[in-house]
């Protein structure tokens, strides 16, 4: 087997796709919040429990209605964005001319009463989603067993993430967002409808987060508390890429899955406090973080 | 945009603090307090499910003991040791709380125990499985009841071992609990010949666990052992299962509850092996119980479930028998009289508080094996006590 310094190459090869494989997974999801947090300066801490609702959406659908895997893909983020939508209209705008901190307890405590809900009704234990047939198998590369199901998250976050960035920053619906949250009320005067943008676009970063639930459903163990287990983490990504970019929350989200898997892999005792590491030295030396502009 | 920066740190910290439910307190009464995981990862192995046994027990018993009514008040731990300490200290100094039960994650009973043994009240530890309580952290008013890590180690990597399945690879959970498997099972498998060639140390709630299997993957092991419990065994295991680990090497499920082997998928988890201290499905006496159970609570019960009724049930004789509810007294008596019902066989409580029953060697189903969802174990063994749990430690043997 191929060694370099005493490391096994083949070994780090593995850790560095698994670590792009979570870091696209992590790109997906940051990128809701960015949308949510970076361009609606919304502090979305309910972003987690749509994950959770979105898995458990996919689970729901499955076991009750008979939806398979692909419908729900498809049927899941638009009903979680629709949650969304609603959580906009009569939660979040009432209160939106406040301070931040009223949105952030709104939400948090939103997400608080999802998660508890959840696990009154379905347990703590979690529940069992299998992975659809098509995507059962794997390839076998020379350094390690890629599992289809892995390959499709990669395939389908570039995309999602490739179009939402090439819609927000290269289209005229994106220039409107931009600008009507830029300023809201030169836009109003053009004859913009800004709520319902608004509105629109705080239904969209949600729905990724149905979205990113509906992919997770099948890996990982479907329970009340899967997404405030990651909900943290996803924040320090949006902070470290800089809050209103969009191609920094997905680059970072690729980077710090690589920097997590490498940490798995030489001192796992730290995987779950790197990113915060990083956060911190980020922060420090570029306050804007690392896509950001300098207010 | 730093004012947002600011409250989202603040908001951060404030995340992982939240305000602790507790129940209504008035005096003159034997009190029970149940602390245990109400929300968090392990509410369905020891939540509620914990106070409705443990109520049950109390109704069994017929609700008083020596002329006394018998109250069950209860608490949320949150998973957090200074939580669950400060529950236990305001119950012993200021509510006249008399005994303790539920007692899950292994980190909180650490904490709550040292105040309950400061203070004489007894402890009755039902779901944690950290063997530290009867050697290390030994206390003559702790009392062990459903199984413990020594017990887990015995049951299910003894067999493996003596299979011919010498080399092990450990995914442990990083705290107190995982450790303390991790531990006892690498001496039961260096004692029978077989040696430890890697570890990868996971943090609590891990979510993905590919890179970890990726490292087992490559260490040659026969034998992948998942020394963690609840969602990081399923997750882990799901991992296992996708990258086609199962297909080279034996899993190992070190602690599985029936609640979490409910949530694998079967066509995953069938054919793994472990132990447990109980199974709803065992005989007629213990599925009379659970039946009772299950109608009030909704599910099976885990075995800490059933562990919690059958201390409360024990240390209520005991009062009865001891004709006062001062500890010293009652713990005397706990340990003289022999634990006889559908949850202890062949059972004796010995003198380091260390309840030693017949423990179950069991094999998760497959698909095609099961009736229905709550058919998740197949018996393959019954293991007796003195062969499951590790002998009394001298410096732990309170007469």
């Amino acid at each position: 087997m191929a060694t370099f310094l005493g490391i096994n190459l083949f070994g780090l090869f593995g850790q560095l796709l698994v670590g792009l494989i979570n870091g696209s997974f992590y790109a997906l999801l940051s990128l809701g919040l960015a949308i949510i947090f970076g361009l609606l300066k919304i502090i979305n801490f309910a972003q987690g429990a749509m994950y959770m609702l979105g898995a458990f959406s996919a689970w729901l659908a499955l076991s009750y209605l008979g939806i398979n895997y692909w419908a729900a893909l498809i049927l899941v983020p638009l009903a979680v964005g629709f949650v969304g939508v609603l959580m906009e209209r009569f939660l979040i705008r009432p209160i939106a001319n406040e301070d931040h901190l009223y949105s952030l307890l709104l939400t948090f405590g939103l997400a608080l009463m999802v998660q508890g809900f959840f696990t009154h009704v379905y347990g703590s234990s979690g529940q069992s989603y299998a992975i659809p047939e098509a995507l059962r198998g794997g390839t076998k590369l020379p350094f390690m067993y890629l599992p289809d199901y892995r390959a499709w998250i990669i395939l389908a976050s570039v995309v999602v993430c490739g179009l939402t960035w090439w819609m927000i920053e290269k289209t005229k619906l994106g220039a409107y967002l931009r600008a009507g949250t830029e300023n809201p009320q030169l836009m109003q005067a053009f004859g913009i409808n800004v709520p319902l943008i608004v509105t629109l676009t705080f239904g969209f970063g949600v729905g990724l987060a149905g979205l990113a639930g509906v992919m997770a459903a099948p890996i990982y163990s479907v329970s009340p508390d899967m997404g405030s287990n990651l909900l943290i983490v996803v924040f320090a990504i949006v902070v470290i890429g800089g809050m209103g970019s969009i191609g920094g929350a997905i680059l970072t989200g690729l980077g710090m899955g690589v920097i997590e898997g490498l940490t798995k892999y030489f001192y796992p005792e730290a995987s779950n406090t790197v990113i915060f590491l990083v956060m911190v030295i980020v922060l420090l030396l570029k306050p804007a973080g690392l896509f950001g502009k300098e207010a | 945009m730093k004012m947002m920066k600011k409250t989202l740190l603040a908001a951060s910290v404030a995340a992982l603090a939240s305000s602790a439910a507790m129940a209504d307190i008035s005096d003159g009464k034997l009190k029970i307090g149940v602390l245990a995981d109400m929300g968090g990862v392990y509410a369905d192995i020891c939540g509620q499910g914990c106070v409705t046994a443990t109520e049950m027990a109390v109704e069994d018993f017929g609700g008083k003991v020596l002329g006394m009514p018998i109250e069950v008040i209860s608490a949320d731990d949150q998973l957090k040791p200074d939580v669950g300490s400060a529950i236990v200290r305001k119950w012993v100094e200021d509510e006249q709380v008399d005994v303790v039960g539920g007692l899950v994650s292994s980190a909180v009973v650490g904490a709550a125990t040292k105040v309950l043994t400061d203070a004489k009240k007894i402890a009755l530890i039902s779901t944690a499985a950290s063997n530290a309580f009867t050697t290390k952290q030994c206390s003559p008013y702790n009392v062990h009841w459903t199984y413990n890590v020594a017990a887990l180690a015995n049951g299910t990597v003894q067999p493996m071992v003596d299979a011919g399945n010498k080399k092990w690879f450990f995914i442990t959970a990083d705290y107190a609990f995982g450790h303390a498997l991790e531990d006892v099972a690498t001496k039961v498998i260096k004692e029978n010949g077989g040696e430890v060639v890697g570890v990868a140390r996971a943090p609590l709630s891990t979510t993905d666990f590919s890179s970890y299997i990726l490292q087992a993957q490559s260490s040659g092991a026969d034998v992948v052992a998942l020394a963690n419990a609840g969602n990081d065994t399923v997750n882990a295991l799901k991992a296992a299962s996708e990258f086609g680990l199962t297909e080279m090497m034996s899993v190992a499920g070190l602690l599985v509850f029936t609640p979490n082997a409910q949530a694998m998928d079967p066509n995953v988890a069938g054919g793994m092996r472990t132990t447990t201290g109980f199974y709803w499905d065992l005989d007629e006496q213990t599925r009379e119980w659970s039946k009772r159970f299950m109608e009030r609570h909704g599910s099976i019960p885990a075995m800490g479930h059933a562990g919690a009724y059958s201390m409360t049930m024990h240390y209520l004789k005991a009062v009865e028998a001891a004709g006062t509810d001062d500890s010293d007294a009652v713990i005397k008596k706990m340990k003289e009289m022999k634990p006889d019902d559908f949850f202890s066989r062949n059972a004796t409580l010995r003198a380091d508080g260390r309840m030693v029953h017949d423990m179950y060697y069991v094999e998760i189903k497959k698909p095609e094996e099961r009736r229905d969802g709550d058919d998740i174990f197949k018996v393959l063994s019954v293991i007796p006590g003195d062969k499951a749990y590790a002998p009394i430690l001298p410096e732990c043997n309170f007469k």
